[in-house]
């Protein structure tokens, strides 16, 4: 471990890794620092993402794929299932393998890594974030960096250190519970999610195959819900009624951050990336392939701003951001807002609509345009995502 | 006085009451965690957002344990 490093990345999760090493690629000296004992684990995550939108950051490799998904069903509160085909494909990770090949491709850029490194304060040079203090090994260390990336997920303490408002609003965390199960007998193709009051009122819940009948299984609530009745009860009621006997393989928690990007996820030497910054895509919760492209725009930039000695640059990653995918969020947000808030009456009439779909012309977009139809406020938006896509 | 407690042996240190608190008054390491009670107002907001039930309410005050 050197004194002083160019960019120090705080977090080893998908959008820390990118981040360290998309600074490294550029030649600068890069450190990153992950408070768990692994990389990758444990895993917060229901692991579904879209094939095409990690594509230009890893190769596929069956050892961090466990199921290739081509289908939807979508199961709503009257028992009605439409199943629809995909025109992209996904896959169901295994994160905790996924996340430790992100992280060796930070290494093998040049990054330097830590694990059980747990920081707890910010150095300051005149109003300017200069660094980091952690714990490693039960020593203090205080180690200066031109340029800190704060990746350390829903918890976003360290943008707070540096005065950035990163606390999220009870009512946007969407609060999720998971269990891997097996005996769980689903298409190993196919993500099931299912909507309405009784299975995850103001959000979703979800069944994602991993493969030899064993399955994600969990919902995420809103935080509103979360007040009267917890996601655990939830999973509880879901598993006595549908899956008694299955075997439980992990049991995690998590929040995810269920709203647009913060409005800055910059100050003066320190960037923010992933969940810390909010960039979980607020209508799916999906977060990986967001946070990595967040994790390698800051990157970039931290390299840039070290190599050209403008500490200035780090400040134009929140309108880089804003333009590669903020943005979009911004819309996602609001179609968020109005579908979390449907009846189960509005979503059986959706069923219904696209349940009479003839089946060549089932497919995500139609069932959405069935929604649609159901409450046209959403269409300015919809359209808004057309237009700026 | 402090009345939010969590359960040490039902939490998961997942970190979904970390990134609510208003105050910055929870402190999450690998498997630990603890309110820091001079900054914490009470405001139940990690009680509500709690997925798995480990945080309550305790009108009565919660005991700091200063030897953990």
């Amino acid at each position: 471990m050197l004194k002083e490093y160019d960019v120090i990345v705080v977090g080893a999760g998908p959008a820390g890794s990118m981040a360290a090493r998309y600074a490294a690629a550029k030649g600068v000296s890069v450190l990153m620092l992950e408070k768990d004992r692994d990389v990758g684990y444990p895993v917060r995550c229901g692991e579904a993402v879209s094939a095409t939108r990690i594509a230009p950051f890893i190769d596929p490799d069956e050892k961090y794929i466990a199921s290739h998904i081509n289908k939807f069903s979508l199961i709503f509160p009257n028992g009605t299932e439409v199943t629809v085909p995909l025109e992209e494909n996904g896959y169901i990770l295994e994160r905790r393998i996924f996340d430790y090949e992100l992280a060796k491709l930070a290494a093998n850029e040049g990054a330097e890594i830590l694990t059980r490194a747990y920081v707890n304060g910010l150095l300051f040079d005149g109003g300017k974030v200069s660094g980091v203090k952690f714990e490693y090994r039960g020593e203090p260390h205080e180690v200066k960096a031109k340029v800190v990336i704060a990746a350390d997920g829903v918890e976003s303490r360290v943008g707070r250190w540096a005065g950035l408002k990163t606390h999220i609003d009870f009512r946007d965390m969407e609060c999720c519970v998971q269990i891997t199960a097996s005996g769980i007998n689903v298409n190993s193709n196919t993500c099931y999610f299912y909507f309405g009051k009784d299975y995850a009122p103001n959000g979703y819940f979800w069944i994602f195959p991993k493969g030899n009948n064993t399955a994600n299984i969990g919902l995420g609530v809103g935080g509103m819900i979360g007040k009267k009745k917890s996601a655990l009860s939830f999973l509880i009621d879901f598993m006595e009624k549908n899956y008694p006997n299955a075997s439980i393989l992990t049991q995690i928690a998590g929040g995810v951050p269920c709203t647009p990007t913060l409005k800055k996820i910059t100050a003066p030497g320190i960037m923010l990336v992933g969940d810390a910054a909010r960039q979980v895509n607020p209508l799916s919760g999906g977060g990986i392939s967001s946070g990595m492209i967040g994790g390698s725009v800051a990157g970039e930039i931290a390299a840039e701003s070290v190599k050209q000695k403008s500490p200035d640059l780090v400040l134009t990653y929140d309108k880089a951001w804003h333009e590669r995918q903020g943005k979009k969020h911004i819309v996602y947000n609001k179609i968020k807002n109005a579908i979390y808030n449907f009846s189960d009456d509005k979503f059986n009439n959706i069923a219904e609509s696209a349940d009479n779909l003839p089946d060549n012309k089932k497919s995500l977009g139609n069932v959405f345009k069935a929604a649609l139809i159901h409450n046209p406020s959403i269409l300015i938006d919809v359209a808004k995502v057309f237009v700026i896509k | 006085m402090l009345m939010i407690e969590i359960l040490p042996d039902k939490c998961d240190f997942c970190g979904c009451c970390v990134g609510i608190c208003p105050e910055d008054a929870i402190e999450l390491k690998e498997a630990e965690i603890r309110i820091i009670e001079e900054l914490c107002t009470n405001c139940v907001k990690c009680v509500w957002s709690c997925p798995i039930e480990v945080l309550k309410f305790n009108r009565n005050g919660v005991k700091v344990n200063l030897d953990a």
